[in-house]
């Protein structure tokens, strides 16, 4: 079942009262997202990220189009008893303490008051803010009032949560914290959408990803299937080789780098690559790995983004 | 359910923020300075500390609820904490009624401290038993509908435009407010028809908040003053503006707000 599904989104903004023309921010966006997946929305700064989940949470109203979370309209009041959000550089109410916090929005999903008080302890103990339970928000770090941001999107225990850039501004401690987070809901079954800047951690985390530029979706997919096409070679490590072998390999593939015990092999195609291996094995040499080199999303990223731009 | 803890948490604000302190200082500072003045008038000491005593409350009661009524939907915004407050299960309506609600709640606690600190110095002057402080109740109801009321057109105003703005608009209306029955005769003494009308217009749409001053052309501070008694129906015709003017105002504030985009 899809969990999330957006039609034709278009978001036109009227920047200057006095200019006719407006700026499309959103331009026929089509995605669907399924049940239980970690789907990364991935995009440059003012690709349209942060106007699409604001339109899923019925923050901004779409010029055109529909988007419909678990089968209901954005606009619905009750779908939101099922979903999480998380804004961007979020900021929260900073006379409060965490616990205060927690008891307020618990208290707006009308949550039973000791099944609150239990939830609130659990969660502050889950993001790792148990000690600080009692500290107001102003005196939080930014990773704390990440990780505050977080337990207040997940108290409802919902079905779907929305991650604005969870992981922007964050060292890497507090990356990986994130990365947890949203590793358990996922195992949990949690729906989890997430926007970022941030590669490595989408690549480690996302089933699928959509990427976004000027409003307009680029691709979609499994990162595997987007990455696939752009396989730009082989990697073959071996060990227990002698000079002879290695000469000989050398002359079989494009290049071969001895590093230590080992020896890194690199072809273009894996024909080559086979060719190089049965040689290597039939003269004793012992296979440790071979990898196909791909680019990274981020060098996918620059290099589709890049030629959008040009 | 959510309009209460909305309100409660609005209230927390209000409570936790050191520029209502200072206003109710500065109130409760007034009072007891009318005690110095009033013995610039002798035998008439009480009577011009209950009239500087209400008149603090009224004035600073303004302050109040014009200083936070007008920063409380924007500070949200700006803040942005409205962004994971509506993408919560509450209805728009439910925000601004909770924001009022709260605030309301804050100007009642503050109104019931400073006219504590009127009776209390009262009463240190000796003489006059608890019951004659009930004279006093009539002008402090009315001032706290008048509040209401003004911090009803600052919720307007602050659903739309900026603190500044906002402060001038709620600023203007409550001046022309009270001249609002000048406006009134105004149109009475002019010939032209268009101008008559605009001024009758003008009367009808602009609060009436000189009625919360006087009862019977009779100011309702003096009345307390000088241990006059009010007439009780008046009194209910008041609220029963009051009440409606106040739904207007909430009405046009949800009407705004729940057409806004949060960009």
């Amino acid at each position: 079942m899809a969990i999330i599904e957006i039609e034709n989104l278009t978001k036109d903004f009227h920047v200057e009262f006095w200019k006719m023309r407006p700026v499309r921010a959103l331009d026929s966006l089509n995605l669907r997202v399924e049940s239980g997946e970690v789907f990364g929305f991935l995009g440059p700064n003012g690709a349209g990220k942060t106007t699409t989940l604001k339109i899923l949470m019925n923050l901004l109203r779409p010029t055109s189009g529909s988007a419909r979370i678990l089968g209901h309209p954005v606009s619905s009041v009750s779908m939101r008893t099922h979903i999480g959000y998380l804004p961007e550089n979020p900021y929260f109410y900073d006379y409060l303490t965490a616990e205060e916090l927690l008891l307020y929005v618990g208290r707006l999903f009308g949550i039973h008051r000791l099944e609150l008080k239990r939830k609130v302890a659990a969660l502050l103990e889950n993001v790792g803010l148990a000690d600080s339970r009692k500290l107001q928000l102003r005196k939080f770090s930014k990773g704390m009032i990440q990780r505050i941001g977080i337990a207040q999107a997940i108290i409802n225990d919902p079905e779907v949560v929305f991650l604005d850039e969870p992981m922007s501004g964050l060292d890497p401690i507090g990356r990986r914290d994130v990365r947890e987070v949203i590793s358990s809901l996922k195992n949990r079954g949690v729906t989890v959408f997430f926007s970022s800047h941030i590669l490595p951690d989408v690549e480690m985390l996302c089933d699928r990803v959509a990427i976004v530029n000027k409003g307009r979706l680029q691709e979609a997919g499994a990162l595997d299937d987007i990455l696939k096409v752009k396989i730009e070679g082989y990697e073959t490590v071996l060990a227990h080789f002698d000079e002879a072998i290695a000469g000989e390999l050398k002359k079989l593939c494009d290049e071969a780098i001895i590093m230590g015990d080992r020896l890194h092999l690199r072809t273009v195609t894996s024909s080559q690559a086979e060719t190089a291996l049965s040689y290597a094995l039939a003269h004793g040499a012992k296979l440790i790995s071979v990898n196909p080199i791909r680019a990274s999303l981020e060098e996918y990223f620059f290099q589709e983004i890049g030629a959008h731009k040009n | 359910m959510a309009i209460l803890a909305i309100a409660g948490n609005t209230f927390r604000e209000n409570i936790r923020d050191r520029i209502l302190y200072n206003l109710i200082l500065f109130a409760i500072i007034m009072i007891f300075s009318a005690v110095a003045l009033g013995q610039l008038t002798l035998g008439h000491e009480d009577k011009i500390i209950v009239d500087l005593g209400l008149s603090s409350i009224s004035i600073f009661g303004m302050l109040i609820a014009v200083f936070i009524g007008i920063s409380l939907v924007y500070k949200e915004l700006e803040r942005r904490t409205v962004y994971s407050l509506l993408a919560k299960p509450i209805h728009r309506y439910e925000f601004i009624l909770g924001k009022y609600l709260g605030l309301l709640c804050t100007l009642f606690v503050n109104v019931t401290i400073m006219t504590l600190g009127l009776v209390l110095t009262l009463a240190s002057r000796g003489g006059g038993e608890f019951g004659s402080y009930l004279r006093l109740m009539p002008a402090v109801y009315l001032i706290f509908l008048s509040l209401a009321l003004t911090t009803a057109l600052a919720l307007l105003f602050s659903t739309f435009s900026t603190p500044a703005l906002s402060a001038v608009f709620t600023l203007f209306f409550w001046v022309a407010g009270h001249f609002n029955r000048d406006l009134l005769d105004f149109g009475r003494l002019t010939e032209s028809a268009s101008f008559r009308w605009l001024c009758n217009v003008l009367y009808y749409l602009l609060p009436n908040i000189s009625n919360f001053n006087s009862i019977d052309g009779r100011n309702i501070i003096q009345s307390a003053a000088y241990h006059q008694s009010v007439d009780p129906a008046a009194v209910m015709w008041i609220s029963v503006y009051a009440l409606l003017y106040c739904a207007v105002l909430l009405l046009l504030s949800i009407a705004i707000f729940s057409r806004r985009d949060f960009k």
